[in-house]
């Protein structure tokens, strides 16, 4: 009762939190935007209490079931964007992550309730240290990802805007295309090194719980994959300079495998990981 | 009492001062007239005070650009003011009056208010939304405050005058997008690099609009300004304005390397860079973005460097037609800003309207206080003359507290009148009452 009524909530703020961002892209006024992000900030809050209400009633991270694991998706990407903007003041990414954080909660809402997996002292092994550590960081990383794919598509955008000379709508409101290009490296290399701990951490622990560190599961197989692309963005970025519209192209592109690994794999691919996040 | 009123109707009624402004601008008058009677900052006290001391002009500013010299003024006999001021100004430029009117225009009231509104929001410049008449009109109201010219209306009006103009920039896009060649060079350059202050810059050739783009750049703080030209000793004379360094023609591939911004204007026949000369040189820069202002015609920078990522190429077409953008831009923000003036105008006028019962109340308070203390100081100097001078200081004291009590009803109840008519009557009844002139 408690949980489904702070769910409310927070669907209700980010719902008023994306319109208050619609108004901002149009109207461009300051005070529209702090609306925005304070409504933002308030489902951010009420969602926590949602996640808050979930660890004491199920007694683990709410992370086994897919309905939880978008829950928790959309509240790492609205946390990380908090943080985000805190450092940032990149006040246009609100149009992006407030609609994908409303997406991703209503998904995980609708989805049909469904309990914790039927696998044997869920208690015990859900609470390993190893394995939190490998979901907070992989959830966090993705988030990462999430933002570097936004900052990556408004840089193609305003890329085009000034290679073709037809600036127009989003010229003005975008900021410089040097601003986006250095915000989706800052949210790469944070992504990537969450990303690489929570592949650590995933491995220890498969080590710990079934004594083999690395099985070939297709969720497996395509988190490394994840790690390779994303590994081969930095590197061309530290060595040649990779930057500008190859950068950004690359960076969504990542993300969409990071998608693929999320859900794809899940519904199209067989595998452990799938026991506790298919429907 | 409409016996009163009636039998007295030339009586000079309740608003004394109307608001007036005249002068001429840039759609009026061509620029040969409006040089003639522009007055400079050093001329403008001294035309003040002029002005001021003819008996028809009360309050007056002096507002004098490239553009425009308009004079904004508070009267009691528009007529008579309108003529002094046409006057004034003709005589002190060595012009006769008949030669000036024809380029004056004349606005009274609501619509001198609204003149000087739109005036200081840029709206009745040249280019709409420039940001600089702020900043005369200011300059301006500051030298009426110096020579004491401008009083309670005018201050009023000065006063609103810049929260209108405010208002209009920060609540409208009038002034977000630059209107002319070198301004829109910098506006594109801040797109592609965010802040200017650690980019290099390299000017190729010379020439007046180039030159300026180069100040714009200069004016935000480039780290370095390189600048090649045919003839060295001129490219060393311009490094040296810039404090930059002169550079030679054939370095300029190697320059492509490290600069970030390349404004172009030589008179070359040929491409001066070429896209082969850009891609090359691409790795060497880790891919950083490169933008070339290419002000030349015909063009310098080979149109094709345009396709190579990473590099962006501009030329004078292309910076024209974000001009053109930014104009009609600026007109569609207009309609905006002209809603904010016409609001304002009307709070002006309440305001304005509203201030006939101060300046009789303030009449009436010191004919009153100064018959009071007249007979005070006339008692206590003669039959209470023994007071030692604390005493007299109470006496004068309760003089006040009872100047005070008496005027307190009547004070409240001509504020309280609601209904304009009404006021108006009442306010002439008090001042014929007490014999107030105004």
């Amino acid at each position: 009762m408690m949980i489904s009524l702070a769910a409310t909530t927070a669907v209700l703020l980010y719902t008023l939190s994306t319109a208050a961002y619609f108004v901002f892209l149009f109207s461009q006024k300051d005070s529209i935007y702090r609306y925005g992000f304070g409504l933002l900030l308030a489902g951010f809050l009420a969602h926590g209490m949602v996640q808050a209400a979930q660890i004491i009633v199920l007694g683990h991270l709410p992370a086994f079931t897919l309905s939880h694991t978008l829950s928790l998706a959309a509240w790492s990407l609205a946390g990380l964007f908090v943080l985000f903007q805190w450092r940032l003041n990149l006040n246009f990414f609100g149009i992006y992550v407030a609609p994908l954080v409303l997406i991703t909660l209503l998904a995980a809402l609708l989805l049909p309730e469904r309990s914790a997996p039927p696998i044997a002292d869920i208690h015990i092994w859900a609470n390993n240290a190893w394995l939190i550590v490998h979901i907070v960081t992989v959830f966090v990383g993705d988030a990462a990802f999430a933002l570097a794919c936004g900052a990556g598509i408004f840089y193609l955008i305003q890329e085009r805007a000034i290679k073709q000379k037809k600036r127009g709508f989003f010229y003005r409101r975008l900021p410089s295309l040097d601003r986006l290009d250095s915000a989706g490296y800052a949210c790469l290399v944070v992504g990537f090194t969450l990303l690489t701990i929570g592949l650590i951490t995933g491995v220890v622990y498969a080590g710990l719980a079934w004594g083999v560190f690395w099985r070939w599961d297709p969720k497996e197989v395509w988190s490394g994959i994840t790690w390779l692309v994303y590994a081969a963005l930095l590197h061309e970025r530290l060595v040649a300079g990779w930057r500008g519209r190859r950068a950004a192209t690359m960076a969504i592109i990542g993300f969409c495998v990071v998608v693929f690994t999320f859900l794809g794999v899940n519904f199209l691919l067989e595998g452990h990981h799938g026991v506790f996040t298919k429907i | 009492m409409n016996d009163i009123t009636n039998r007295r109707p030339a009586y000079k009624a309740v608003s004394p001062n109307t608001i007036l402004l005249t002068g001429i601008n840039h759609q009026t008058a061509p620029v040969e007239v409006r040089e003639k009677v522009s007055f400079s900052p050093q001329e403008v006290p001294e035309a003040l005070d002029a002005m001021v001391a003819e008996p028809a002009i009360l309050e007056l500013i002096l507002i004098s650009t490239c553009n425009r010299t308009e004079l904004l003024l508070t009267t009691d006999d528009p007529a008579a003011a309108r003529k002094s001021a046409i006057d004034c100004l003709a005589r002190r430029k060595g012009l006769l009056p008949e030669q000036l009117a024809p380029y004056l225009y004349l606005h009274a009231a609501d619509a001198a208010v609204r003149h000087i509104f739109r005036v200081a929001s840029g709206l009745d410049s040249m280019i709409m939304g420039e940001p600089q008449i702020f900043g005369q009109v200011k300059d301006a109201y500051r030298l009426a405050v110096e020579r004491k010219t401008s009083g309670v209306i005018l201050n009023r009006l000065i006063h609103k005058t810049f929260l209108v103009a405010k208002r209009v920039r920060s609540e409208t896009g009038i002034g977000d997008s630059a209107v002319s060649v070198s301004y829109a060079a910098v506006e594109l350059a801040k797109k592609i690099f965010g802040v200017l202050e650690d980019k290099s810059v390299l000017l190729i050739g010379a020439g007046e609009m180039a030159e300026l783009a180069v100040e714009h750049f200069a004016g935000h703080r480039v780290k370095t300004i390189f600048v090649a030209n045919r003839t060295f000793e001129r490219a060393v004379e311009l490094a040296r304005r810039y404090q930059g360094r002169a550079v030679s023609f054939p370095e300029i591939p190697d320059m492509l390397a490290t600069v970030d911004i390349v404004v172009s204007s030589t008179g070359a026949p040929d491409v001066v860079v070429t896209k082969d000369q850009v891609r090359q040189v691409m790795r060497g820069r880790r891919n950083n973005p490169i933008f070339f202002i290419d002000i030349a015609v015909p063009r310098n920078i080979d149109p094709a460097v345009n396709r190579v990522e990473n590099a962006y190429v501009y030329d004078i077409d292309d910076l024209q037609a974000v001009i053109d953008e930014n104009i009609s831009q600026r007109r569609h923000e207009a309609i905006r800003a002209e809603r904010i003036v016409d609001e304002a105008v009307i709070t002006f006028r309440t305001w304005y309207e509203s201030l006939d019962v101060v300046p009789t109340i303030v009449a009436l308070r010191d004919k009153l206080s100064e018959m009071a203390h007249g007979e005070a100081r006339k008692t206590l100097a003669s039959t209470l003359k023994h007071l030692p001078p604390e005493e007299q200081d109470t006496i004068h004291k309760m003089t006040d507290a009872i100047v005070s009590k008496l005027l307190h009803d009547p004070t409240t109840f001509l504020k309280q009148v609601e209904e304009k008519k009404d006021k108006a009557r009442y306010l002439d009844i008090v001042r014929r009452l007490f014999k107030i002139e105004s």
